[in-house]
C-alpha cells in the first residue's frame, strides 16, 4: 500500500536551490513553521518564496538570507503589525518582489490549478500592483469590451502546508474554522508535503464525519510529516494557539546582531525535539490562551 | 485640538460611525481601535443590519468590545478567508482604513514608504487593498492629520485605487470605485468637490478651514456656505461606546 510518511529532513532533501516554494497558512495562523525552520538552516539558498500572506515564516526566511524573490500581498505579525526582520531584509534590498493584492494571489494559484494560461479580473486596476513586470490587461471580448487584468497563474514547485492530521496515505485534515487558501496553493503546486500534528489510521480520520475539513484528494499529496505544534509559534487551533510572547521574542531578535545570534542557536540550529522544549514543552503550548482580536 | 475640552476619540468614533449610515445589510469591517468601536456604534444604533466579524473568522450577533470579554459571542456564521472575498468582490462591504499615506485622489499607501524595490521604509504590502478599492464602498480614519499622511503628490505606492484618471484604461474609473468617508482629528472630509476632489464636510470644535489646509499636502475644497461643526456624540452614543471599549483602547490609538 502506498505509504507517504517522511521525517521534515527527508522534505527538505528534495527541495533544491532556486526553487519555488509556497507557503500555506495566514500570518499567525498554520504557517509550516518547522519547516520553515528546517529549511532556514540548511543550506538551501535563491528560493522563490510564494506566501501571499506571510508572517514568521517569510521573515525567518528573509533572515537566514535564503530569498532571492518573494510574492506576497503582506508579510504581518497581525497582533505586531509589522515583522522586523523582514522589514530589515526588504529596506536592504535584499530580494527581488512581486506584490500582488490577497485576492489576485488566490486567483493567480486558482489560474494555474486549472491550467488556465490567466484568470481576469479588475483586481489591481488603478494601483501601482499591475506597473509591475509580469501583468497583460485583456479586453473583455464580450459587449462591455472592459479592460481588465490578465492575472498570471502562480505555479510553485513545491508547496509546504501544516494540516492536524493525515493517514500514511496523505488523507488530510485540517481541522481550523478557516482553511485559508492551502487547497488552492496545493493544486497550484507541482508537489506538497504537509506536516500534520498527529498521523493516525485511515479508520481513525473518521472521513464521513469530517469529510468537510478533509483539505483535498490524497493523490495530490506528496509527503506527509508528523510534527506536532508544527506550526508553532503561528496557531494550530483547535490543537493550541498562537503564542504571542514567542512572536514578541522573535521580533524582538532583530533588534541587534547577537540577539539575532542568540535566537538562532536557541529557535533555528536545533532539532525539533529541542526546539519545543526551549519554547517550553508540549504542555505549555497546548494551553495558550486564545488570542483576543 | 490638544487644548480642547471635549474628548476627541468619542467625537471621531461617532463621526466614524456616520459612514455606515443606511448602510443596508452589508459587511462592515472597521480595521483598528477607533473604527472597529464605530461599526459596532453603527450597529447598535442607525444600522442594525449591518454584519460585523470577531476579527478572526465568524459573523456575531452582536459586536465584540474590545480587549478581553467574558461574553460568549453568538455566532451567526463564518466569515473565513475565501467568503470575505467573495462577499467584497460582491461590493456587499464597506470597509473602514487607516493607511500611511492617502493624496488628492484618495489613492493610499500602506506598502512602503520611498522606492519600492529597496524602500526606505517597508511596511505591511498591499493586503487586500487594491481589490477592496475597486469592488465596495470605502471610507478612512486618520488619527494624525498632517502633510505626511496627506501628500502633496501621489502616494509612493498606489495600493488603493483612487479617483485619478490617468491610472485608467480610457480614462475610465471602475464602477465599483466608491470613497466615502474621511474622518481625522481635525474634521470630517468626503469626495464630494469637482472631480471627487476632497472636500471639508464638518469641522471638528475649535477647529478652522486654514488649520486643515495648512496640515494637508493639497488643496482642501471648501464649500461656498459655512462650514458645519461635526456633531458632538450624544449620551446614549457615550454609553455604547464605553460599553464596546471598556479598557478604554480607543485612548490610545
Amino acid at each position: 500500500m502506498i505509504n507517504k510518511v517522511m521525517t521534515v529532513d527527508e522534505i527538505i532533501a528534495e527541495l533544491s536551490d532556486g526553487m519555488s516554494i509556497g507557503l500555506g497558512g495566514w500570518a499567525t495562523r498554520r504557517k509550516p513553521m518547522a519547516l520553515v525552520r528546517a529549511i532556514a538552516r540548511s543550506s538551501l539558498k535563491d528560493l522563490t518564496v510564494i506566501a501571499g500572506y506571510g508572517g514568521p515564516d517569510v521573515g525567518l526566511l528573509a533572515a537566514t538570507g535564503k530569498i532571492r524573490k518573494l510574492i506576497f500581498s503582506f508579510v504581518t505579525l497581525d497582533h505586531i503589525p509589522l515583522d522586523p526582520h523582514y522589514r530589515a531584509a526588504r529596506e536592504k534590498g535584499a530580494f527581488q518582489v512581486w506584490e500582488v493584492d490577497e485576492g489576485m494571489f488566490h486567483w493567480g494559484l486558482r489560474a494555474a490549478a486549472m491550467k488556465l494560461p490567466f484568470l481576469p479580473t479588475r483586481v489591481g486596476i488603478g494601483t501601482d500592483v499591475i506597473n509591475q513586470p509580469g501583468f497583460k490587461m485583456i479586453t473583455s471580448p464580450y459587449q462591455d469590451e472592459e479592460e481588465l487584468v490578465a492575472m498570471p497563474p502562480i505555479t510553485p514547485d513545491v508547496a509546504l502546508i501544516h494540516a492536524h492530521r493525515s493517514d500514511d496515505r496523505g488523507n488530510i485534515l485540517n481541522l481550523s474554522v478557516d482553511p485559508i487558501f492551502d487547497e488552492l496553493l496545493v493544486r497550484a503546486s507541482e508537489r506538497s508535503y504537509v506536516t500534520v500534528e498527529k498521523i493516525v489510521s485511515t479508520a481513525a480520520l473518521d472521513m464521513k464525519t469530517n469529510s468537510r475539513f478533509n483539505l483535498v484528494e490524497r493523490a495530490l499529496i506528496t509527503g506527509v510529516a508528523e510534527v506536532p505544534f508544527g506550526a508553532h509559534p503561528t496557531s494550530g487551533s483547535p490543537d493550541y494557539e498562537i503564542d504571542l510572547d514567542h512572536l514578541r521574542l522573535y521580533s524582538k531578535s532583530a533588534s541587534s546582531a547577537e540577539q539575532w545570534d542568540d535566537y538562532k542557536s536557541n529557535f533555528i540550529n536545533v532539532d525539533e525535539a529541542s526546539y519545543l522544549s526551549a519554547v517550553g514543552g508540549p504542555s505549555k503550548v497546548s494551553s495558550l490562551p486564545k488570542p483576543i482580536y | 485640538m490638544s487644548n480642547s475640552s471635549h474628548p476627541l476619540s468619542e467625537l471621531m468614533i461617532t463621526a466614524c460611525a456616520e459612514a455606515w449610515r443606511d448602510a443596508g445589510e452589508i459587511m462592515v469591517t472597521g480595521i483598528g481601535p477607533i473604527p472597529r468601536i464605530a461599526a459596532g456604534l453603527a450597529k447598535h444604533t442607525f444600522s442594525p443590519a449591518i454584519q460585523i466579524t470577531d476579527g478572526e473568522a465568524w459573523y456575531t450577533s452582536e459586536p465584540l468590545p474590545l480587549g478581553q470579554s467574558h461574553q460568549q459571542p453568538v455566532y451567526e456564521g463564518p466569515a473565513n478567508y475565501d467568503r470575505v472575498f467573495s462577499t467584497l468582490w460582491s461590493g456587499k462591504r464597506h470597509a473602514m482604513v487607516t493607511p500611511v499615506q492617502i493624496d488628492r485622489y484618495g489613492q493610499a499607501n500602506i506598502s512602503v514608504i520611498g522606492d519600492h524595490k529597496k524602500p526606505r521604509t517597508a511596511m505591511l504590502g498591499v493586503r487586500g487593498f487594491p481589490g477592496n478599492s475597486i469592488c465596495h464602498p470605502n471610507s478612512f480614519f486618520f488619527p494624525k492629520h498632517n502633510k505626511r499622511v496627506f501628500v502633496e503628490g501621489e502616494v509612493d505606492f498606489v495600493c488603493m485605487a483612487g479617483y485619478n484618471p490617468d491610472r485608467y484604461p480610457r480614462g475610465q474609473m471602475p464602477k465599483g470605485l466608491d470613497l466615502r468617508l474621511i474622518v481625522t482629528e481635525l474634521c470630517v472630509l468626503d469626495f464630494g468637490g469637482t472631480h471627487h476632489s476632497i472636500r471639508i464636510r464638518s469641522l471638528h470644535p475649535g477647529v478652522t478651514f486654514d488649520e486643515v489646509q495648512d496640515n494637508t499636502g493639497f488643496p482642501v475644497t471648501c464649500p461656498s456656505a459655512p462650514i458645519p461643526t461635526t456633531c458632538m456624540p450624544t449620551p446614549e452614543q457615550l454609553a455604547i461606546i464605553s460599553q464596546l471599549d471598556p479598557e478604554e483602547k480607543r485612548k490610545r490609538s
